[in-house]
């Protein structure tokens, strides 16, 4: 009995100092935010004078990845108007090796949050439920109007929808 | 007004149900087809005169889901190809787009993985439009009848991509149980996250 308890100790300081030196590797990695889809709800429904640009992608996701830079535009192009909310499904081994380094790399302006909750089945009808489950989609809503887009987008396209909304509120 | 009411809602139902028009729903008949296998032949639907029904599975070597999956497709054809539901893989992607996805790398990875299904390729992509395919993985589940090869399920494998042992709802073996026991199937469409079809 004794020993297990030391040995549960031992396991525990183990794992305790592995996570502190991760830590310290990571120090110029930024930090995840992860969600389950509870948590990322909110940011589907958000009440505020913006338009919320959504958009479902992940690194792994060759049209996601081409895209993103457009979002980002956006975002810098709209301060005022837009916020652009990147979800990423990215797999949970990967934050540390793709994702993360994915964030640095292209210096995402763009507020980047990980929703990790494999009972897909659950909440994508949620989302939209026309939505099968193929990323990149997007969605764009504000207090008055909402619109889900199962497609990819050019900067263009994404501004001259992005200017219906902006034009309604 | 109430006449007015139900043919707006009559029209918004005709428009809802076919969102994007194209693909099979619950209760179409399927069409068969001809497709490479990765042992070069070719392989249909009616080449399998006693199948009861078919677990068709949509999928790829390069998308981390299918990648995740391939165990459990495999275990589904060792537990039903017996039984008269055998699994049919078919690889949607353009190979030019996707050159992980070739023939010649599909069958090294089904020899890797000791795959027992047919992996055929849809050279052209002409039969995932059909069907309304959109992602990797996608299954959609056929019963034999006399009218042909009617689509029982379309949707996911199970309710847990990242980890089979904590998987809670197997989708695809309740339909293949309910089809064998004759029980109405419980889901008849589920969603999962998948990567798109490249074209």
């Amino acid at each position: 009995m004794k020993i297990h308890f030391v040995l549960i100790a031992f396991c525990f300081l183990a794992c305790k100092s592995e996570v502190k030196t991760k830590d310290n590797n990571a120090v110029s990695l930024p930090i995840l935010e992860i969600h389950d889809f509870s948590g990322i709800e909110p940011y589907l429904n958000l009440d505020g004078s913006k338009t919320y640009v959504v958009n479902f992608w992940a690194t792994w996701c060759a049209p996601c990845v081409k895209e993103i830079p457009y979002f980002e535009a956006i975002q810098a192009n709209y301060p005022k108007h837009v916020e652009v909310i990147l979800i990423s499904l990215d797999f949970p081994r990967q934050y540390e090796s793709k994702l993360k380094p994915f964030i640095q790399k292209h210096q995402l302006k763009s507020k980047v949050i990980v929703l990790d909750d494999p009972d897909m089945n659950s909440w994508i009808p949620k989302v939209n439920a026309d939505w099968d489950g193929a990323i990149p989609v997007t969605l764009i809503y504000n207090n008055s109007e909402r619109t889900f887009y199962n497609r990819t987008f050019t900067y263009d396209e994404l501004e001259t929808e992005l200017e219906t909304f902006l034009t309604i509120k | 007004m109430n006449t007015i009411y139900n043919i707006l809602i009559l029209f918004t139902t005709l428009f809802c149900s076919h969102p994007f028009d194209d693909g099979y729903d619950i209760g179409d008949i399927a069409t068969d087809f001809s497709l490479e296998n990765i042992d070069g032949s070719f392989v249909s639907l009616s080449d399998f005169k006693d199948a009861k029904g078919f677990i068709i599975v949509f999928t790829c070597n390069t998308c981390p889901y299918a990648v995740l999956y391939e165990d459990r497709i495999e275990a589904l054809n060792k537990k039903y190809a017996h039984q008269g539901y055998p699994v049919i893989a078919i690889m949607p992607n353009n190979v030019e787009t996707k050159p992980g996805d070739s023939m010649i790398s599909m069958r090294e990875r089904a020899i890797d993985k000791g795959f027992t299904f047919p992996y055929l390729i849809d050279t052209g992509q002409k039969i995932y439009p059909q069907y309304g395919a959109t992602k990797t993985p996608h299954v959609f589940i056929l019963e034999s009848t006399p009218r042909g090869p009617l689509v029982r399920y379309i949707g996911a494998i199970d309710d847990n991509y990242k980890d089979a042992s904590l998987v809670k709802t197997r989708y695809v073996e309740e339909v293949i149980e309910s089809l064998k026991n004759g029980y109405e199937i419980k889901q008849t469409k589920t969603k999962a996250i998948g990567c798109s079809i490249k074209l």
